[in-house]
């Protein structure tokens, strides 16, 4: 069951904004290790530098990652990975997965012929030289129905990645590589496969990674703020109403302008977010839907956030929109990894 | 005596018993409930501050479904000199522990455990705390 509220562009000045206040929480610290307590996250956040104008992400590369549906992990260092052996990465990960299905745990009957292992190395995809260059690995096979010279089909993606995230890398020891993001595309059998062979291989550990609704009202503020050429899609927040017998979805949404007008009138240092600001983004977004439905969002679970840039749900699934923006997003989803793992 | 918001309404205040103590719940899937315990707080006599307020914060276990920002309510038991416990309602243990805890500190707020005051108590679990 789901009830579909939406605000439309005529609301254009929210008159709220004058009048709310703005708090005593001042400019928090900047992210620098404070873990471990519940649900603590940074009070400010650096926003990505602005996309140059001429792409250092070649976007052709890194197109076919857009439009997909990530699923997310966190991964613990990998021990003993070394990047100039991939190939043979590659071989032990394709006699792993035969071996695998030789067991019958590898479900699809008779649609591979045999499963062809790529790993290769994606030298753009990171934040700093500091960062160690994203790894993606590709499973593709050709289905019989074919002919036998035909191109063969990805069926199954999946990558590693750190965007910025030398705070952490620089406290591991030696032997260890960090790439604390894996984003994971295509049959949940095969991400398990390829899953185990890693956690084997290098002793490393996955974890599933969830966003939880705090960071994904970060994610709301921080992508709204971002420019985009072309004529932006409506900003969509979808919550979830608890302890009803029915599960009930409420879907909200904002017209891309007017979101943006409303965050350049909160956002005060350009290049930084603090949670303040995000706080008074979302309060007032709720407090406008409230005036109009009678409804207190704030007491609802906020499960998935789509904007022009990217969309998250709080499982811990994301969809890349825009090649301009990926390492932004990345950056803040590494470091979501990283506290995961600590 | 559970209430969802404050002040207490006032019709039937001729019939209510001393209150000793005041537990503010803030569930923290929900940033509704923190905003309600602020507007709740100004409703609150000062005296009460003296160790007989404290904040407790639910649904802790689910770190996942953290709609609210811890730092805001460590700021509000700073704000407010009264102690933050956490409890997870949905696993019997924590929750029986929690109410034997708070049952404690009501026998010390009102006065039944000789020698040891609210005030005491209090300042006794907030410097604990800040160890």
């Amino acid at each position: 069951m789901s009830a579909m509220e939406s605000v439309d562009g005529a609301v254009r000045t929210l008159p709220s904004i004058g009048r709310l206040s703005r708090g005593l929480l001042s400019r928090g610290l900047l992210f620098g290790g404070v873990h471990g307590r519940v649900g603590l996250s940074p009070s400010s956040r650096l926003l990505p530098p602005a996309p140059p104008s001429q792409e250092n992400v070649d976007s052709q590369k890194t197109t076919f990652l857009l439009r997909k549906q990530w699923t997310l992990y966190s991964v613990t260092p990998l021990y003993r990975f070394s990047d100039t052996h991939l190939k043979d990465y590659a071989r032990l990960l394709s006699a792993f997965i035969a071996a695998e299905k030789q067991k019958g745990l590898a479900v699809e009957i008779g649609v591979e012929l045999g499963i062809k292992v790529a790993i290769s190395s994606l030298p753009d995809l990171r934040g700093s030289d500091r960062d160690q260059a994203a790894i993606l690995v590709q499973l593709s096979s050709r289905s019989p129905a074919s002919p036998k010279n035909s191109e063969e089909k990805v069926i199954w993606s999946g990558w590693f990645c750190s965007v910025s995230g030398d705070d952490f890398s620089e406290n591991v020891p030696e032997d260890f590589t960090c790439l604390p993001l894996f984003l994971a595309n295509g049959a949940e059998s095969y991400t398990s496969i390829v899953g185990s062979w890693f956690q084997k291989t290098f002793d490393c550990c996955f974890r599933r990674l969830a966003i939880s609704p705090l960071n994904l009202s970060w994610m709301a503020a921080m992508w709204t703020g971002c420019k985009v050429d072309k004529t932006a899609s409506a900003m969509e927040l979808v919550f979830s109403v608890p302890h009803l017998p029915q599960p009930l979805d409420i879907s909200y949404a904002i017209h891309p302008e007017d979101a943006k007008a409303l965050w350049d009138t909160v956002q005060k240092t350009p290049g930084e977010i603090t949670q303040e600001e995000v706080d008074v983004f979302m309060d007032c977004l709720y407090s406008h839907f409230h005036r109009h439905f009678k409804i207190r969002l704030s007491a609802t679970k906020l499960v998935k956030v789509s904007t022009a840039i990217a969309s998250a749900h709080c499982d811990g699934i994301i969809k890349f929109l825009q090649s301009q923006y990926l390492t932004g997003v990345l950056m803040l989803l590494t470091e979501l990894a990283i506290s995961q793992i600590q | 005596h559970l209430a969802t918001s404050l002040p207490l309404p006032s019709e039937r205040d001729h019939l209510r018993p001393r209150i000793d103590m005041i537990v503010f719940m803030i569930d923290i899937k929900s940033k509704y409930s923190l905003k309600n315990v602020e507007a709740s707080l100004a409703y609150v006599d000062a005296s009460f501050f003296l160790g007989k307020v404290c904040f407790l914060v639910t649904g802790v276990g689910r770190v996942n479904c953290c709609s609210i920002e811890m730092n805001a309510i460590w700021k509000l038991g700073e704000i407010y000199s009264s102690p933050v416990l956490f409890c997870e309602l949905e696993m019997e243990g924590i929750r029986v522990a929690t109410a034997q805890r708070l049952l404690r500190m009501l026998q010390i707020c009102a006065g039944h455990i000789p020698g040891v005051s609210a005030l005491s108590f209090g300042s006794l679990m907030r410097s604990s705390a800040n160890d």
